[in-house]
């Protein structure tokens, strides 16, 4: 084969691949915003209707009580998550510990990464069991908060890593302390630090597994934080076997919901970063 | 030296450990006189850079540099000593090789030193920035833009907002590391005659690889070579009359084609070594 035809094949893979991904991904999004847009247009009051006593049989009143669950245990779970990881992040860089100290961390986190999140979810239970205490809201956010963790560490490592090494420089070249200087990294590599706690908190809001076994399928609406609580994507889950149509239908609602929620995250996402990036150093050192 | 020494260093040794080690600086002690510029020159690698960072020790936000000797700054060591560190490198501040804001407004860049050193009301904030703005001839330029981004300057103004960042912190000494080298001639020639007019009041130290930025700016020159200083002296001697061999072939060899230093894309290279000995 000529070198011509190798980059043209070559060319052509690139492009399949890239066009398939789209497609399926188009697919999967396209069909949840359109029927569950479907449902839920029709009557979007569904979604802030607390659940009637026989929600799942009769399909009586909304989901109220899943949108709640997700928000009272994904946006605390972030919040914490973000800040341990942040700090664990500041703390691998160069200024605070050793190469050989954050390769170890650094190897524990991917460890943690590539760990199923129902594993999470039974190592709470466990922990729920030995203390006596009943699935609820608050060990929801405590799984959640442990599978996020990872993930935005990672991202605000190599965030921080990026950040070019004349901005510590500069900072320490005027007498900041170590603390004044982590957060000046922090400021410039804030765009990639935001990609992460987006990505966080969408995989956190996504995820049914860990929720399932620490806050439990609740079917009323939260009631404080030592109550069992419910999220979107269990409540799905749960719709979907319902032997009623119209709770089926509901799923879809539910769906759309979620995957409105995350697109709308994400793009909020882009515009804040976009706006912090102005102010990061040209290039890299 | 007829002047006041301000900083001088005693038998100063610098080692980067690792896989290569590296002895950057073999005992060096070196005075440097108040409200003097003084040029440290040398072939590339030769500790220029290290030298300097290890005045105010920014070398040590590397972790593999190893020091033994001293640094007096008016008299009280720089190593062994109570002093924080932030406190010594705010009296010695470092104007970067690189032209780089920090990750905020033109504004907050001057206003930082000042921020995290004292306790300001914005008025006075607003003060001191536009007094050191105007120093380094920036303030005509930004005045109306105070709020955007430091990142969204030229080149050659991020360098002169650099300078300002460093004074706004009041040091007495100013360390400047190849500060027109990343600079187009014209910038150059702006950065240059800020720090001029900037002699008058601080001790400057100038690494530079340019013989003519040297001769038109320095009173007095170090050179280097290897890691050892071959020749301190005041910058007219030095130039016409160079004591040491390798200096006056240095001086010549560089005099010849180095007109203006706007270029220094690689400065690991091996390209601009001295003539062999
Ligand atoms: N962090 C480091 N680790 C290992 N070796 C280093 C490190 N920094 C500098 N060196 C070595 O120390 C020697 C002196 O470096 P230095 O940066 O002080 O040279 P320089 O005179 O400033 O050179 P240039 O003109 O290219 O800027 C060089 O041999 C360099 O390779
Ligand atoms: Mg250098």
């Amino acid at each position: 084969m000529d070198r011509y035809a190798e980059q043209r094949l070559f060319g052509f893979l690139a492009r399949a691949s890239a066009a398939l991904i789209v497609a399926v991904l188009l697919l999967v999004v396209g069909v949840t915003i359109f029927r569950g847009g479907r449902v839920f247009l029709t009557d979007p009051a569904v979604a802030i209707t607390p659940p009637g006593s026989r929600y799942m049989l009769d399909g009586g009143g909304g989901f109220l009580h899943a949108v709640l669950g997700s928000l009272f245990i994904v946006v605390p779970a972030t919040v914490v998550a973000t800040t341990l990881s942040l700090s664990t992040a500041v703390f691998l860089q160069s200024d605070y510990s050793s190469e050989r100290t954050s390769d170890v961390i650094n190897m524990f986190l991917n460890v943690l990464w590539g760990t199923p999140p129902i594993v999470y979810g039974v190592f709470v239970l466990t922990v729920i069991i030995a203390v006596g205490a009943q699935t609820s809201l608050i060990f929801g956010i405590v799984a959640i908060a442990i599978f996020q963790y990872p993930i935005m560490t990672r991202y605000a490592d190599e965030a921080l890593q990026s950040a070019p090494d004349a901005v510590k420089e500069a900072s320490y070249g005027l007498g900041a302390t170590r603390f004044e200087t982590a957060r000046v990294t922090i400021r410039a590599a804030l765009p990639g630090i935001i990609a992460g706690v987006i990505m966080g908190f969408a995989r956190g809001i996504g995820d049914a597994a860990t929720v399932l076994f620490t806050a439990g399928r609740s079917t009323q609406m939260p009631g404080g934080p030592f109550e069992p609580a419910t999220t979107l994507p269990i409540l799905i889950f749960e719709q979907a076997a319902s032997f009623n149509a119209e709770v089926r239908s509901h799923a879809y609602a539910a769906s759309f919901v979620l995957i409105v929620a995350v697109l709308a995250l994400i793009i909020a996402s882009k515009l804040l970063a976009g706006r912090y990036a102005r102010f990061a150093p040209g290039g890299r050192q | 030296m007829t002047h006041d020494t301000v900083i001088r260093t005693d038998d100063l040794e610098v080692t980067y450990t690792g896989k290569r080690e590296v002895t950057a600086l073999n005992g060096v002690s070196v005075d440097f006189s108040e409200n003097k510029l003084t040029a440290i020159i040398g072939p590339s690698g030769c500790g220029k850079s290290t030298l300097l960072k290890s005045l105010n020790r920014l070398h040590e936000i590397q972790p593999n540099a190893e020091i033994t000797g001293e640094v007096y700054l008016e008299d009280d060591p720089v190593y062994e000593t109570d002093e924080p560190l932030p406190e010594i490198r705010r009296r010695v501040g470092y104007v970067p090789q690189k032209p780089t804001p920090l990750p905020v407004s033109i504004y907050n860049n001057v206003a930082y030193g000042p921020k995290i050193h004292g306790d300001y009301s914005r008025e006075e904030l607003d003060d001191i920035v536009e007094t050191q703005l105007r120093k380094v001839n920036l303030w005509s330029e930004v005045e109306d833009r105070l709020d955007s981004p430091g990142a969204e300057l030229s080149t050659g103004q991020i360098q002169r907002l650099c300078l300002a960042r460093s004074l706004a912190a009041e040091p007495d000494v100013l360390l400047c590391d190849e500060v027109t080298s990343a600079l187009d001639p014209i910038s150059a020639e702006q950065v240059e005659e800020t720090l001029a007019d900037l002699k008058e009041e601080y001790t400057i130290v100038m690494v530079t690889h340019s013989m003519e930025q040297a001769k038109r700016l320095a009173d007095d020159v170090i050179f280097l070579y290897l890691g050892d200083v071959i020749e301190t002296n005041d910058a007219r001697t030095f130039f016409e009359n160079p004591q040491n061999e390798r200096t006056q072939e240095f001086v010549e060899g560089h005099a010849a084609v180095e007109y203006d230093d706007g270029d220094d894309t690689a400065p690991d290279s091996t390209a601009d070594a001295p003539p062999a000995e």
